[in-house]
């Protein structure tokens, strides 16, 4: 396996997050208290899914401007483990929003939009398993692709800032926002985020690398 | 462009003509909709009444837009590839749903007016909205509804497709209508309404350049 220099990054900061997110210094805050390491742990999540999510976007619209199979499979893997990362997420928030907003479902703008955002991202899953022919499969689902992406981002970032959010930093809830995050969290949280991201880059690669594999298997390359 | 597709357009309504019975369908569809829920919870009070416009709203939008492209065969479709351009072909079938979804959303409205009472003090600002609502969830389904086709899936796939991309426009239109209702002020009227305007331009602008993707085998 040729480890590359990211690949061993995103190793080093994962293990760095795990480890000094727990054990490193926190502000201590009102109803937050030590829930604010999640900030570590939820928030890159949900800038990875991001992040997967226009990867694939692009890989979408380079498959259509090229009709190259490879980028169909990239597109589809990219999408894949950006729903995983949005499911983890999706977890991470609502344990956290047990403990500080007393239950794990609010109808907070924010969780409805990913909520909805997820929705899209499976019904991608289901559009594209129940097409059988490759050339088909992979033409309609980078259409759907740049339609779902290029709808998901107003859904998630326009609407849910149009009216209150429960989310720390909106309408006056304590939380994140500038004040708040201080040097100490800074030094773990931009890490954190460039780890997440590449571990799930990474994961995303070897998924289309099996994927690649198959497919040349069923046709016999 | 003009000419082709006005004669796409002509096309499709003289289909509706002939056959009838779909479009009667559909009605028949809405009233007994309404009817329903006539029986089930007699005149509703204003929130709820909102609630189930939209919702009767969203229904009619699968039943009547589905057929846009559900309806046409393969074959005919290699038949319209070889005589017009992509573009005409999705602003042709974009229109006729919209004009489609709007006399529905009418219908629907005036039924509602009929069976379940009518809480609304602003009656012309909810049929515009009526009108707008209609429009939206047509072009956003007359997309879905290529696409299905194209996946040689049925109307279920569709809604599939649909509903996490219609539930944020239902419920911009469903806030907005409350300002037609004598209950509550909506704050950032105009705001909410400059998204949803905005998001059907997005929605009409993606439709027509991925609509060719989809048009070539």
């Amino acid at each position: 396996m040729r480890l590359r220099w990211w690949k061993l990054l995103s190793i080093v900061l994962v293990f760095y997050t795990l480890y000094f997110g727990l054990m490193g210094e926190v502000p201590s805050k009102d109803i937050l208290n030590e829930t604010i390491r999640n900030l570590y742990y939820h928030v890159p999540m949900w800038f990875c899914m991001i992040l997967l999510f226009t990867y694939a976007f692009v890989y979408a619209i380079r498959y259509l401007s090229s009709n190259n199979i490879q980028y169909d499979l990239k597109s589809a893997a990219f999408n894949k483990v950006g729903i995983v990362f949005s499911v983890l997420g999706m977890i991470t928030g609502m344990e956290w929003a047990t403990y500080t907003w007393g239950e794990p479902w609010s109808n907070d703008p924010k969780q409805l939009g990913t909520a909805l955002c997820m929705l899209i991202y499976f019904a991608y899953l289901v559009l594209r398993n129940g097409i059988k022919d490759d050339e088909k499969r992979a033409k309609i689902s980078a259409v759907y692709t740049i339609f779902a992406f290029s709808l998901m981002i107003p859904l998630i970032f326009v609407l849910p800032r149009m009216v209150d959010s429960l989310h720390p930093g909106n309408g006056g809830n304590p939380g994140f926002n500038a004040y708040d995050l201080d040097n100490r969290m800074r030094m773990i949280f931009y890490p954190a985020v460039i780890g997440w991201f590449l571990l799930g880059k990474w994961i995303s690669e070897l998924k289309y690398r099996t994927d690649l594999i198959d497919y040349k298997k069923l046709y016999h390359e | 462009m003009y000419a082709t597709v006005l004669a796409l357009l002509k096309k499709d309504l003289l289909i509706e003509w002939r056959k009838k019975h779909t479009f009667f369908g559909v009605m028949l569809y809405v009233a007994a909709t309404v009817f329903v829920i006539n029986l089930m919870n007699g005149q509703a009070e204003s929130s709820m009444w909102n609630v189930l416009f939209w919702i009767t709203q969203l229904f009619v939008a699968i039943n009547s837009v589905a057929k846009s492209f559900l309806q046409e065969s393969e074959e005919r479709f290699r038949y319209y590839y070889t005589i017009t351009s992509p573009q005409a072909f999705i602003i042709a079938k974009l229109i006729y749903s919209v004009a489609l979804q709007c006399i529905m959303s009418l219908l629907t409205l005036l039924l509602f007016h009929l069976l379940l009472g009518s809480p609304l003090e602003n009656n012309l600002l909810f049929t515009a909205l009526a009108a707008l609502g209609g429009t939206s969830l047509s072009i956003v389904f007359t997309f879905l509804s290529a696409i299905a086709a194209k996946a040689q899936q049925n109307a279920s796939l569709m809604a599939i497709l649909g509903f996490p991309i219609v539930a944020p426009i239902l419920l911009i239109l469903s806030r907005l209508a409350l300002k037609t209702m004598n209950t509550v002020v909506v704050n950032g009227w105009w705001g909410l309404f400059m998204v949803l305007i905005l998001l059907n331009i997005l929605i009409i602008g993606l439709s027509l350049i991925l609509f060719p993707f989809l048009w070539k085998e």
